[in-house]
């Protein structure tokens, strides 16, 4: 039997919340903008009306104000944010104990089996409706046999609203559409892609998986599947799973970064805030990757996969400023560290034959000391270093200024 | 224009079961209120902004809707309010 899976994807999320808060906002575009003095005066979500007035997520708060100068720009409150996101949840785990959330505004629910085969629709509409009256958010959502196919339906289905795509209807809805909606497909994929000739859904569905496979790697054979509907992946247990999928934390400089020193110490405060809490949350990770924002508002992604996970801040630093050597690219307006793959930190690990374990566990034992005397006395009340050297860089509190844990 | 949260003081009975039922409110001019029913409690969105358990409660025979804003609160602590049309900004 085919399951029935639900993707829910609340609409403007931060956005929305701060006009369910404030009955004040409505009726006006509303941007939730970082703090503009220490120029984290980037848009970090927008309503549906500021969106109208072509304001994106990632833009800086003036180039919005020119498009839109009515536009009302609050600062971000993560803290409420959390907690509603947290009471959605509350109300999807009260159809299904099956949940996968893709992003703090994004949930996958497997509605299988929970009521009559064919009622899901009804139960995914009044999952929205419950959602309208009891936080006063709205959600796009799509209902589909896989997650790939509810992801796709819940982005085609417009605000407040719910589509779903069945064996049936996926040739005619899903593929005509170009391939870039297709979960998984980014910038450079969508780019190979038209090299062979594949625009839409419906081409890389018919397409050769094998060619897909030499040209994509892996990824390919994965594609080829997204875009038949192919998607065995369970949704786990409530629980059972990691709840977070990366961690990261980027940020703009109170001034541009023009050398390797400059960069090396805001990376050395965003790999203090990352590190800390993979140790809070107990994780471990193999991925680490760098962001790098350029004076001309473009973003550079680069990463490595290490052997051993690490939670060590130092680890963490070494591997983000050798990546960031990779490009050496400057000046730069902003940087930021995420990493992924993670690991519970209790997992057994394979030692190195080759590496210092002592020094090793002395990094350990200084993180350690460090975080205790941080949560004891304060955040400023111990600091690196290399933090020092320049008082306007290195004064962030990476550890509250994470504005995009969200993202996981 | 829209309705305005009036944070309250407010005095609440727990029945043996621990259901928690709001008992007498004082307004923002001190006067102490009876709440002489709850018609109706379920989770909702408040007009005024917010969210909590609502209670729609008659008192000297009006209706009127109060939250326990239990989700998100800006002191951090669950509080109560009056969705109140009255004294609009």
């Amino acid at each position: 039997m085919d399951k029935r899976i639900v993707l829910s994807d609340l609409n403007a999320c931060y956005a929305s919340i701060e006009i369910a808060r404030r009955p004040e906002l409505r009726g006006k575009p509303v941007a939730v903008c970082g703090n503009v003095e220490e120029r984290h005066g980037i848009v970090l979500a927008k309503s549906d009306l500021a969106k109208r007035y072509g304001i994106k997520t990632g833009m800086v708060r003036w180039q919005a104000m020119r498009l839109c100068p009515g536009l009302v720009t609050v600062p971000p409150n993560i803290d409420l944010y959390r907690q509603v996101t947290n009471r959605v949840r509350e109300i999807y785990s009260e159809y299904s104990n099956l949940r996968d959330d893709f992003s703090i505004d994004e949930s996958w629910i497997d509605l299988t089996g929970t009521c009559r085969t064919g009622k899901e629709i009804k139960l995914a509409h009044e999952i929205k409706e419950r959602l309208k009256t009891e936080t006063g958010l709205t959600a796009s959502m799509g209902l589909s046999w896989n997650r790939v196919f509810a992801k796709l339906g819940s982005d085609i289905a417009g605000p407040d609203s719910v589509a779903e795509i069945t064996r049936s209807n996926m040739k005619k809805v899903v593929w005509p559409l170009p391939v870039q909606v297709l979960m998984g497909v980014g910038r450079a994929t969508t780019h190979g892609l038209s090299e062979m000739g594949i625009g839409t859904i419906g081409e890389l569905a018919a397409a050769n998986p094998d060619i897909l496979k030499r040209r994509f790697g892996k990824n390919g054979t994965v594609l080829y599947a997204f875009a038949n509907g192919i998607d065995t992946t369970p949704i786990k247990e409530e629980g059972t799973g990691l709840p977070v999928k990366s961690l990261g934390n980027s940020t703009t400089a109170a001034r541009d970064m023009v050398c390797d020193e400059d960069v090396r110490i805001i990376l050395m405060t965003l790999a203090e805030s990352v590190a800390m809490r993979l140790r809070e949350e107990k994780f471990k990770a193999y991925v680490i990757q760098i962001s790098l924002r350029t004076t001309d508002l473009r973003w550079l992604i680069h990463e490595r996969k290490i052997k051993r996970p690490t939670d060590i801040t130092h680890d963490i630093l070494d591997i983000s400023f050798s990546l960031y050597k990779d490009i050496r690219l400057l000046p730069l307006r902003g940087v930021g560290i995420r990493v992924s793959t993670l690991v519970p930190a209790d997992e057994p690990e394979q030692m190195n034959l080759f590496e210092d374990e002592k020094r090793h566990d002395n990094k350990r034992t200084i993180d350690r000391a460090v975080d205790k005397i941080r949560e004891d006395f304060g955040y400023h009340s111990i600091q690196r270093g290399l933090t020092k050297l320049d008082e306007q860089l290195g004064t962030l509190n990476a550890r509250e200024e994470h504005l995009n844990f969200a993202r996981f | 224009m829209h309705p305005k949260r009036v944070y309250v003081e407010l005095l609440a009975r727990y029945s043996k079961d621990g259901t928690m039922v709001p008992a007498m409110l004082k307004w923002e001019d001190g006067t102490m209120y009876e709440i002489d029913r709850v018609l109706d409690v379920r989770r909702a969105a408040s007009e005024a902004g917010s969210m909590g358990i609502r209670y729609t409660v008659r008192i000297l025979g009006k209706e009127r809707r109060i939250f326990f804003e239990d989700t998100y609160s800006e002191t951090g602590k669950p509080r109560w309010f009056v969705e109140s049309e009255v004294n609009c900004s």
